[in-house]
């Protein structure tokens, strides 16, 4: 119990994946044009970690180091993989509107740099909360990106419409890196005033 | 003649109406991450281009001759990013052998391209053989590589500029290079809707 508090905070908080490590940025900009597309992603990337991650790290001990990454890149290949097939089969809507960004999960920083930092060190059950903090943390993150821009581009919140409508840029590429700039500087300043009160 | 205009067509798409950085959202780790200076943003762009067009090649070959031959169509996402790692590994140990000073210039930049999501994003687009032939895919490849280079190297030009300039610090690193890469994202958009 209390490892998995330490986790969720760890992955939500103090090493928020998006915020604070600045990892995967390339879906983190890219499917966060409506809320349900970025809790869709969010929750994808989720299982594939906690998988991925329980999976290395019962194989630790049998993978080569030299080899290490390439056999980690199997392992999250295969289920990224799984994933797509699931998804196809049964959230079709969702399958569309993330296209290209489903396999390309394969390729987010996150989950091999928690793979190589956390899974390869540690034991089965803690890697497997270490993925699932990790993954609620960037599901977080992509949540919040997602409200904001749909909010501002599309005038709705989970495809409520609340106004006739939006700001389009918001939803475009621009708005994209406008938003997760304008977060990650409003971040830095919170935690660079806490220091200086501090002190 | 149609081949030039369909190649035209091609490069124009990859490299300024559908940019991959800029538009398409891939590779914006390394585009973010190697872009303080001109020299290295050059250096990732070329390293890049280079593994693109070799990739494409690779990747069109395997799902057409291999992959849609046996209907294995599923295995793409593992079989195509472990070409690609393999590829790396092989254009890192190839230079680092016969042309050493290239080597030394990309040296760094070239395992960094494995977890680069625009290589494995061009891998897929291209791997459509109802679109592409062999050649035209490599050539997709290569002109998507080039529009990384010229979006990575506009960026890291920004940048120089903006390391001598006043801005609030709680803008520093990543937030300024974010809002810079909107403002030239929002340069590229006169491009959409471009068509021939």
């Amino acid at each position: 119990m209390k490892s998995l508090i330490e986790s969720l905070r760890r992955g939500i908080l103090t090493q928020n994946p998006t915020f604070i490590l600045v990892l995967g940025m390339c879906p983190t900009i890219a499917v966060t044009t409506s809320v349900v597309n970025g809790i869709g992603m969010g929750l994808s990337a989720t299982v594939v970690l906690i998988f991925s991650n329980l999976f290395i790290s019962i194989l630790r001990n049998f993978i080569p180091s030299k080899v290490r990454i390439a056999g980690y890149i199997v392992v999250i290949a295969s289920f990224v993989t799984i994933i797509q097939m699931l998804l196809q089969a049964y959230v079709p809507t969702l399958y569309n509107s993330l296209g290209i960004f489903i396999p390309l999960i394969v390729v987010n920083c996150i989950i091999l740099a928690r793979a190589e930092a956390y899974a390869s060190k540690n034991s089965p059950f803690l890697s497997a909360l270490d993925g699932l903090g990790m993954g609620l943390g960037f599901t977080c993150s992509l949540t919040l990106i997602s409200a904001i821009r749909e909010i501002l581009g599309s005038g709705s919140i989970l495809g409520w419409h609340f106004a006739s409508s939006g700001i389009g840029v918001f939803v475009m590429a621009p708005g994209g890196f406008l938003v997760l700039g304008s977060l990650l500087a409003l971040f830095n300043y919170i935690s660079q005033k806490r220091s200086a009160d501090s002190k | 003649m149609k081949l030039i205009a369909e190649l035209f067509s091609i490069s124009l798409g990859a490299i300024l109406v559908e940019n991959f950085v800029l538009v398409r959202f891939m590779g914006i780790c390394p585009f973010l991450g190697v872009s303080k200076k001109v020299d290295t943003a050059v250096g990732m762009g070329l390293a890049v281009t280079f593994v693109m067009g070799l990739s494409t090649l690779m990747t069109h070959l395997v799902q057409r001759y291999v992959l849609e031959a046996l209907g294995l169509e599923y295995l793409q996402t593992i079989v195509f990013i472990l070409i690609i790692a393999a590829l790396v590994q092989f254009v890192e140990m190839f230079l680092q052998k016969s042309v050493p000073a290239l080597y030394a210039s990309l040296g760094i930049y070239l395992p960094l391209i494995t977890t680069n999501c625009a290589v494995l994003g061009v891998a897929i687009y291209a791997a459509d053989t109802s679109i592409y032939t062999v050649f035209t895919a490599v050539w997709y490849g290569v002109s998507a590589g080039l529009g990384f280079l010229l979006a990575i190297v506009l960026l890291a030009g920004i940048r120089e500029r903006l390391e001598t300039s006043d801005y609030p610090k709680a803008m520093e690193g990543f937030p300024v290079a974010l809002i810079s890469a909107a403002l030239l994202a929002l340069a590229f958009m006169g491009f959409s809707g471009f068509n021939i």
